[in-house]
């Protein structure tokens, strides 16, 4: 006899029971504070904020600890937050130029103005694991320099002398999309695809730039400047009739330079790929941009050959929140429909298996005629 | 931020409501037509009924009753966590009676109860274009919508017959709708799809991740799509429901040992309950003795 599951709610319940208790780990140990997230885990932070699109660490670090350290999840969290909260403005555009600079380097000269600037960087140190980390010992102060100097952009360098296109114009009185407010369409402006990017799965943006500089889409790049700091975030107010400053936010930005051979209308010029990330994160920023070069084919021309230059294939699959929703509700149940498939081959397997038969009397049946 | 009090009823603020509403409205409006609309991050993940979510959230108001099934069952952990999720955001009655529901929202199924006037019918839909797999590009297939170029769909129709001798679709059977748009069905068994055409009720499909909604309204021709020598037909099944005895009923099969032993029950729990309570039994009801007077359907 058969008694129907029932029950799915008390199973929900002691699940989420036994994932707390999990998340908590060995009552012996302290728990982990959201301080000592933000402080110490502070590039898991910052990838946080930048793909859900949100700057706050300690509800970041907060998604983080929720989440047990996976980092999808915690963006689907932190999201979710912030689709609720209301929409009082747009800032004014940040100027990066502006930056209180942390670090800051450049490809594409030895020296310039402003210098070479490695900052908090894991370049040139040696991936030798580090048993003094296991201790909690004491760290040397960092010798910083002192902030305040205005250090120019690569990009401006390039674009006196015309040798690189423009910043890129949006026409007059356009107001910047927002594609957590408006349906996406195609073909998407820049404005969108930079949102998307900037909101993109870094992994999915990394293999993305890694496939341009391996023949799919070449886009011949040199990292014009990469630049991590702090920027002013400035919102005009109509009332006071200037723009008061809400705060700083520390970004990062890349410019990629790329080649562009010029055609009958234009001279030979540069082209540029950008990205902008919240937090510090060089391998997002940078692999923003080449995929951000890689998509502007339509405003140089350029035959699309690759999936890194296709805006629908790459725009449409780049938000890991979706791509791990669409793949894991593979799991929720699809029995109906299983069903309707396993009818459907049981009968095909029936005709199949008779077939021969068939055709076995109509053979006999053609001889004896 | 962790007291859900806070929230809007329903979830969603009134903004996002009236935006979706609009969708709602134009999708009525156009039947068949998938409307774009600006889908928001819910607090459950894509692919787990987004969009269903939030057609609901967008409709419902505090006097409605709501049920939720998913594979045609009350039950399911799904359907259990939206239905949860709807109390407390907006405690709305919930039931899991078909006709005591102003608004079903459904995953796979359509109750086997014909809906009537008044009635709501929300689907979840994952992939609101039916000609995605034919077609991967939006660009291209809103154009093939536009020029109502559906060639293509036939095409797919006749080769599955010529390779396999019948369509090889059972699940998400493309209709075409007021004789103008072909329409994904959502994921419901071709079973479920007389039930949409002329409906009483009103149909709403909403698709959270693709961002689109598109409907059904009331009383509108939908028709699935088939060839004249290769007629559109439904699944049958052998055997009435083992424990409602129903015959004509979409059911599922229940694996009861490792020895091949199967059983076939009703999909939709509603409908089962509800027979067995008026008495219906079949073959392997779990009854006491004296009420097994009745023999079965």
């Amino acid at each position: 006899m058969y008694v129907a599951v029932k029950g799915g709610e008390a199973a929900i319940a002691n699940a989420h029971r036994l994932l707390a208790d999990r998340r908590r780990g060995d009552r012996a140990l302290p728990s982990i504070t959201i301080e000592q997230v933000v402080e110490q885990l502070g590039l898991a932070v910052d990838r946080v904020m930048a793909e859900a699109s949100l700057y706050d660490r300690a509800l970041a670090a907060l998604a983080v600890r929720q989440a047990r350290g996976d980092m999808i999840e915690a963006i689907f969290i932190l999201r979710a937050y912030r689709t609720t909260l209301p929409r009082f403005g747009y800032c004014e555009p940040i100027d990066t130029a502006a930056m209180k600079i942390e670090r800051r380097v450049s490809a594409t000269y030895k020296d310039l103005p402003g210098g070479q600037l490695l900052g908090p960087t894991f370049d040139y140190t040696h991936r030798l694991l580090d048993p003094s980390l296991i201790g909690d010992g004491p760290v040397a102060a960092p010798a910083v320099k002192e902030p305040g100097e205005h250090i120019m952009r690569v990009s401006d360098i390039l674009d006196g002398e015309g040798l690189i296109e423009g910043d890129g114009q949006m026409p007059e009185g356009h107001l910047a999309g927002d594609l957590t407010r408006e349906p996406m369409e195609f073909p998407m402006p820049r404005d969108l695809r930079l949102q998307a990017l900037a909101r993109g799965d870094e992994g999915f943006l990394l293999a993305l730039a890694y496939s341009t500089q391996r023949g799919y889409g070449r886009t011949h790049p040199f990292v014009g400047e990469v630049r991590i700091g702090e920027v002013e975030v400035e919102l005009d107010l109509p009332e006071l009739g200037f723009a008061v400053s809400l705060g700083t936010i520390r970004v990062t930005e890349c410019q990629m330079v790329n080649q562009f051979k010029g055609s009958a209308k234009q001279p030979p010029q540069f082209t540029r790929g950008y990205g902008l990330v919240f937090g510090q994160s060089e391998r997002k920023a940078m692999s923003m941009s080449l995929v951000d070069r890689a998509l502007r084919t339509d405003e140089f021309s350029e035959d699309i050959v690759a999936p890194a230059q296709d805006q629908e294939f790459v725009i449409s699959h780049a938000d890991n929140v979706q791509a791990t929703g669409f793949v894991e509700h593979l799991k929720l149940p699809h029995y109906v429909d299983f069903q309707a498939e396993l009818d459907l081959v049981r009968r095909m397997r029936r005709e199949a298996a008779r077939a021969p038969e068939q055709e076995a009397t109509e053979q006999n049946r053609e001889a004896a005629e | 931020m962790n007291d859900l009090a806070t929230y809007n009823f329903a979830y969603l603020d009134e903004q996002t409501k009236r935006m979706i509403r609009r969708a709602i409205l134009k999708a009525i409006a156009i039947p068949g037509y998938q409307v774009p609309f600006a889908s928001r991050e819910m607090p459950m993940p894509y692919g787990w009924g987004t969009g269903g979510v939030q057609v609901t959230a967008s409709i419902l108001g505090p006097n409605d009753v709501l049920k939720v099934i998913d594979q045609g069952a009350d039950d399911t952990t799904n359907a259990v966590s939206i239905r949860a999720f709807f109390q407390k955001v907006a405690n709305v009655a919930v039931t899991t009676k078909t006709k005591e529901a102003t608004i079903i929202q459904t995953r796979h199924r359509i109750p086997e109860e014909p809906l009537r006037d008044g009635q709501t019918l929300v689907y979840q839909v994952p992939i609101p274009e039916p000609l995605r797999f034919l077609e991967p590009r939006e660009t291209e297939t809103r154009k093939m919508h536009a020029l109502e170029e559906y060639g293509l769909m036939h095409v797919k129709l006749y080769e599955d017959i010529a390779r396999n001798g019948h369509i090889a679709t059972t699940y998400a059977y493309p209709v075409k709708v007021e004789g103008r748009y072909v329409m994904d069905p959502s994921p419901t068994p071709k079973f479920d799809n007389p039930k949409m055409h002329m409906s009483e009720a009103l149909q709403l499909f909403g698709a959270g991740r693709e961002k689109r909604i598109y409907a059904v309204p009331p009383h509108t021709e939908v028709v699935s799509l088939d060839f004249e020598d290769h007629p559109f037909e439904i699944q049958k099944f052998d055997k009435p429901c083992a424990l409602c005895g129903a015959a004509n009923v979409y059911l599922d099969e229940v694996v009861l040992d490792d020895k091949g032993g199967r059983m076939f029950v009703c999909s939709d729990t509603d409908h089962c309950e509800g027979r067995q309570a008026h008495g219906h039994a079949g073959p392997m009801l779990a009854r006491p003795r004296h009420q097994c007077k009745e023999p079965a359907e």
